[in-house]
C-alpha cells in the first residue's frame, strides 16, 4: 500500500508526528482533553478551544502493570487504558489536562474512579436507555460538561463556537464515511488492516482540518487506484463485516488473521469506525441535537440496543458482506451477551454466516483462532457453491 | 483415482486412502515432529493398500499440523473435514461432536455434509482430551481404565470446569476417601456439561455423530449422550473421521 499511495504513508506516521505537535500546541497554551469513548461529546471540547485526543487502550503492553490493581478477568481494553495511565507511557495521556469519561459499562465506570486519582476527570452520567426522558437528562449532563470546560479552561462556549464545532466534526464524519464507503466496491480497494491503520492513526491528529484534508486525499487516491482495477483482493475474496468491541492497532489480531487466511474485512461496525460517522443533525436547539446524536450511539451498554441490529442489517447489505464476525473481549459482558441477540437477528433477516470470537489482546490463542476463522471462511466458500 | 487425507493432530496423526471406498486407514503418534509423522502415516497407508505414491492424485491435509507438510495439494480445517467424514459414514448425521486433544467442537451439518455452523471451546482445556488426560493422571490410571472405572458408578460432583482447579478438586476428593469409580464418572459428567454448553450455541439435531479419539471411550459417549438427551452414534473408528473427510474432499475435487 505504502509504495503506491502517498497519503497512506503520511497517515501511517501520524501518531508519532502528532505527539510532537501536541507538545508544541501545549507549549503555546492549548488545552488537551483525553476521551475514552464514542459517547464523549467532542463538539464541546472543540468549542472550548481545547484539543480532543483518544486514549482508548488498544495495546497489550501496559496490561501487566494494570493487573497489579485491576482484576485479571477484566476486559483488556479497560486494563490497557488504565495501564497506560499508570505507567505514564502514552504521550497523549501525559499531555491531557482533563479526562472526559462516561458511565458506560461497569468495568470502565469503576476504572474511571481510579483514574480520577491521577488526573482531573469529568464523569458524565450516561443514561442507558434511548428515550425522551433519557434525552432530557443527557442534555443536562452536556450542560454540566459545558460549565466544567468553561471553568477549567477559563473560556466561554458561545453558540457560534458550538455551531462551528458541529460543522467541523460533521465534516470529519463525512470524510471518514466516504473513505469507509470505498470498501463497498467489490473487490475492496484497500485491506481491512490498512483501513484500520488509517482510522487508528487519525485518532491522534491535533489539527482536525488538516486530517480531514488528508483523509479526503487518500480517498481520492484509492478511488483512482480502484478505478484502474487495483485491489489486494479479487471479486471472489470472502467479504467480512466485523462488529462488536472497539479494535485498534495493537488489538488487531482477528483482523490480521482474517486477511492472512484469505478474507477481506470490508467494514468495521465498531465504534472507532462506522458507528462514528453518524452526524449531528441540524435542529433548533444545537445542544439538544448534539445530545441526540450521542445518545443514539448503538453501543451494547444501552438496553435495549436495537440500533445496532438495524445498523448491522443495513451494513451487511450495503457492503455485500458474505459473513459477520462478532468480536468480543473476554470480560466484556455487554457485548458477549448481546452476541446471541445479534446472531439471531442476522439469521432471521439477512441470513449471513455468523461467528462470534471471544478473545483478548494476547497472542496465546492464535492457533485456535486460525482454525475457527479458516473454517468460517470455508463455510462461506461452500455456501457460494465452491468446493465442499 | 485415489485421494489421501492426512490429519496431523496434537497427539495422533492419521492417514486415509479413499477411492470411493476406504482403502487404508492408519494412525501413528505425532510425537515432536508433525512433518515426519505425516509422511510416515502416508507411507504406511500406501504400503497397507499396495498403492504407489504416484497413483495418488490428490493429498489433502487437515489438523493442527496441516501447515507443516509441503506435499499437500490442499489444506482444509478439521471442522469441515469432520463434517464430511461423519456425513459419509452416517449420511443422516446433522450434528458432529468432536473432542480433540486441545479443543472440542460441535458442528452442525446440512444434508450434503456441509458445515452450517460450529462452536469451539475457548482458550482453556476444559472439555477437551487434555482435561481427560490430566484427570486420568491424577487418578493414576490410563484413559481406558478411566472409562471402565466409571461404569455403573454414581458420579461424584466436580464443579470446576478448569483443568487446574478440577485437578485440586479431584485430589481433595481422593483425600476424603471418595471412590475412584465415582470420581471417574464425575469427570465424564463434567466434560459432558461443558460440551452441552458448547452445543447450546449451535442448533443440535437428534442425529449426532461423535468423532475424534476421545470417542473411543464408550462411557464418555454415553455420559455425553445422556446429558444432551440424544443418541450418540459412534463410528467404528472415530479418530479417523477427520482424515477420511479430507480424503473424500480430495477425491471429489
Ligand atoms: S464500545 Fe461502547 S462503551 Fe466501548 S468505547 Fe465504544 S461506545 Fe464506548
Ligand atoms: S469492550 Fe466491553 S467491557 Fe470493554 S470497555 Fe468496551 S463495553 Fe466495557
Amino acid at each position: 500500500m505504502r509504495e503506491i499511495c502517498a497519503s497512506f504513508d503520511e497517515i501511517a506516521g501520524l501518531r508519532e508526528r502528532n505527539a510532537i505537535a501536541l507538545k508544541v500546541a501545549k507549549d503555546r497554551g492549548r488545552k488537551v482533553v483525553g476521551t475514552y469513548c464514542l459517547f464523549s461529546p467532542v463538539e464541546l471540547i472543540v468549542a472550548a478551544g481545547a484539543i480532543p485526543v483518544s486514549l482508548c487502550g488498544t495495546s497489550a503492553t501496559p496490561i501487566p502493570a494494570a493487573e497489579k490493581v485491576l482484576p485479571r478477568s477484566l476486559c483488556p481494553l479497560i486494563k490497557s487504558s488504565y495501564g497506560f495511565a499508570l505507567t505514564d507511557t502514552c504521550p497523549f495521556f501525559h499531555f491531557s489536562d482533563l479526562l472526559l469519561a462516561e458511565t458506560t459499562c461497569d468495568g470502565k465506570k469503576k476504572m474511571y474512579e481510579l483514574l480520577g486519582r491521577m488526573k482531573p476527570l469529568h464523569l458524565m452520567q450516561l443514561p442507558q436507555v434511548q428515550d425522551e426522558a433519557a434525552l432530557e437528562y443527557w442534555v443536562l449532563e452536556l450542560k454540566r460538561l459545558t460549565r466544567r470546560l468553561e471553568q477549567a479552561f477559563d473560556v466561554q462556549i458561545t453558540p457560534e463556537k458550538l455551531a462551528a464545532a458541529v460543522l467541523l466534526l460533521n465534516e470529519e464524519r463525512r470524510s471518514l464515511k466516504a473513505l469507509q464507503d470505498l470498501l463497498k466496491r467489490k473487490p475492496a480497494p484497500i485491506s481491512g488492516m490498512d483501513l484500520l491503520t488509517v482510522l487508528h492513526n487519525r485518532g491522534f491528529t491535533v489539527d482536525k482540518r488538516e486530517a480531514i484534508g488528508l483523509i479526503d486525499r487518500l480517498t481520492a487516491e484509492l478511488a483512482g487506484l480502484s478505478d484502474n482495477g487495483f485491489s489486494p483482493f479479487t471479486s471472489r475474496t470472502p467479504r467480512i463485516l466485523l462488529t462488536g468491541v472497539p479494535v485498534g492497532i495493537g488489538s488487531e489480531k482477528v483482523v490480521r488473521l482474517v486477511e492472512e487466511l484469505g478474507g477481506s474485512v470490508v467494514c468495521f461496525e465498531s465504534c472507532g469506525a462506522y458507528k462514528k460517522v453518524d452526524p449531528v443533525l441540524p435542529g433548533k436547539d444545537l445542544l439538544r441535537s448534539i445530545a441526540e446524536k450521542y445518545l443514539r450511539v448503538p453501543c451494547s451498554c444501552m438496553s435495549p440496543n436495537t440500533g445496532r441490529l438495524q445498523l448491522l442489517e443495513k451494513l451487511v447489505q450495503e457492503f455485500q458482506a458474505d459473513g459477520v464476525i462478532d468480536l468480543t473481549w473476554q470480560g466484556c459482558h455487554t457485548y458477549n451477551v448481546e452476541s446471541f441477540t445479534v446472531k439471531r437477528h442476522l439469521q432471521e433477516t439477512v441470513q449471513v454466516p455468523f461467528l462470534q470470537i471471544e478473545t483478548d489482546y494476547s497472542e496465546s490463542d492464535t492457533e485456535q483462532l486460525k482454525v475457527r476463522i479458516e473454517a468460517f471462511l470455508e463455510v462461506i466458500g461452500t455456501r457460494r457453491g465452491g468446493r465442499p | 483415482m485415489v485421494a489421501a487425507g492426512i490429519d496431523i493432530g496434537s497427539t495422533g496423526t492419521k492417514a486415509v486412502l479413499f477411492d470411493g471406498e476406504i482403502r487404508a486407514s492408519i494412525v501413528v503418534p505425532t510425537g515432536w515432529d508433525p512433518k515426519a509423522a505425516g509422511l510416515e502415516a502416508f507411507r504406511q497407508a500406501l504400503d497397507c493398500a499396495g498403492i504407489a505414491e504416484g497413483d495418488v492424485h490428490s493429498i489433502v491435509g487437515t489438523g493442527y499440523g496441516r501447515v507443516s507438510l509441503p506435499i499437500f495439494d490442499r489444506k482444509v480445517t478439521e471442522i469441515t473435514c469432520h463434517a464430511r467424514g461423519a456425513h459419509f459414514l452416517h449420511p443422516e448425521t446433522r450434528s458432529v461432536i468432536d473432542i480433540g486433544g486441545q479443543d472440542s467442537k460441535v458442528i452442525s451439518v446440512d444434508e450434503h455434509g456441509r458445515v452450517a455452523e460450529f462452536a469451539m471451546n475457548d482458550k482453556c482445556a476444559a472439555g477437551t482430551g487434555r482435561f481427560l488426560q490430566v484427570m486420568a493422571g491424577v487418578l493414576d490410571v490410563s484413559l481406558e481404565q478411566l472409562g471402565q472405572l466409571a461404569v455403573g458408578a454414581t458420579p461424584a460432583r466436580i464443579s470446576s470446569m478448569c483443568a487446574v482447579f478440577a485437578e485440586s478438586e479431584v485430589i481433595g476428593l481422593l483425600a476424603r476417601g471418595a471412590d475412584k469409580g465415582s470420581i471417574a464418572a464425575g469427570i465424564f459428567h463434567s466434560i459432558a456439561g461443558r460440551i452441552q454448553g458448547l452445543a447450546g450455541k449451535v442448533t443440535l439435531s437428534h442425529r449426532v455423530t461423535f468423532s475424534g479419539g476421545v470417542a473411543l471411550n464408550r462411557e464418555l459417549c454415553s455420559a455425553i449422550g445422556a446429558s444432551l438427551g440424544v443418541d450418540m452414534c459412534v463410528p467404528h473408528a472415530p479418530q479417523m473421521v477427520g482424515a477420511l473427510g479430507a480424503a473424500i474432499m480430495g477425491f471429489e475435487a
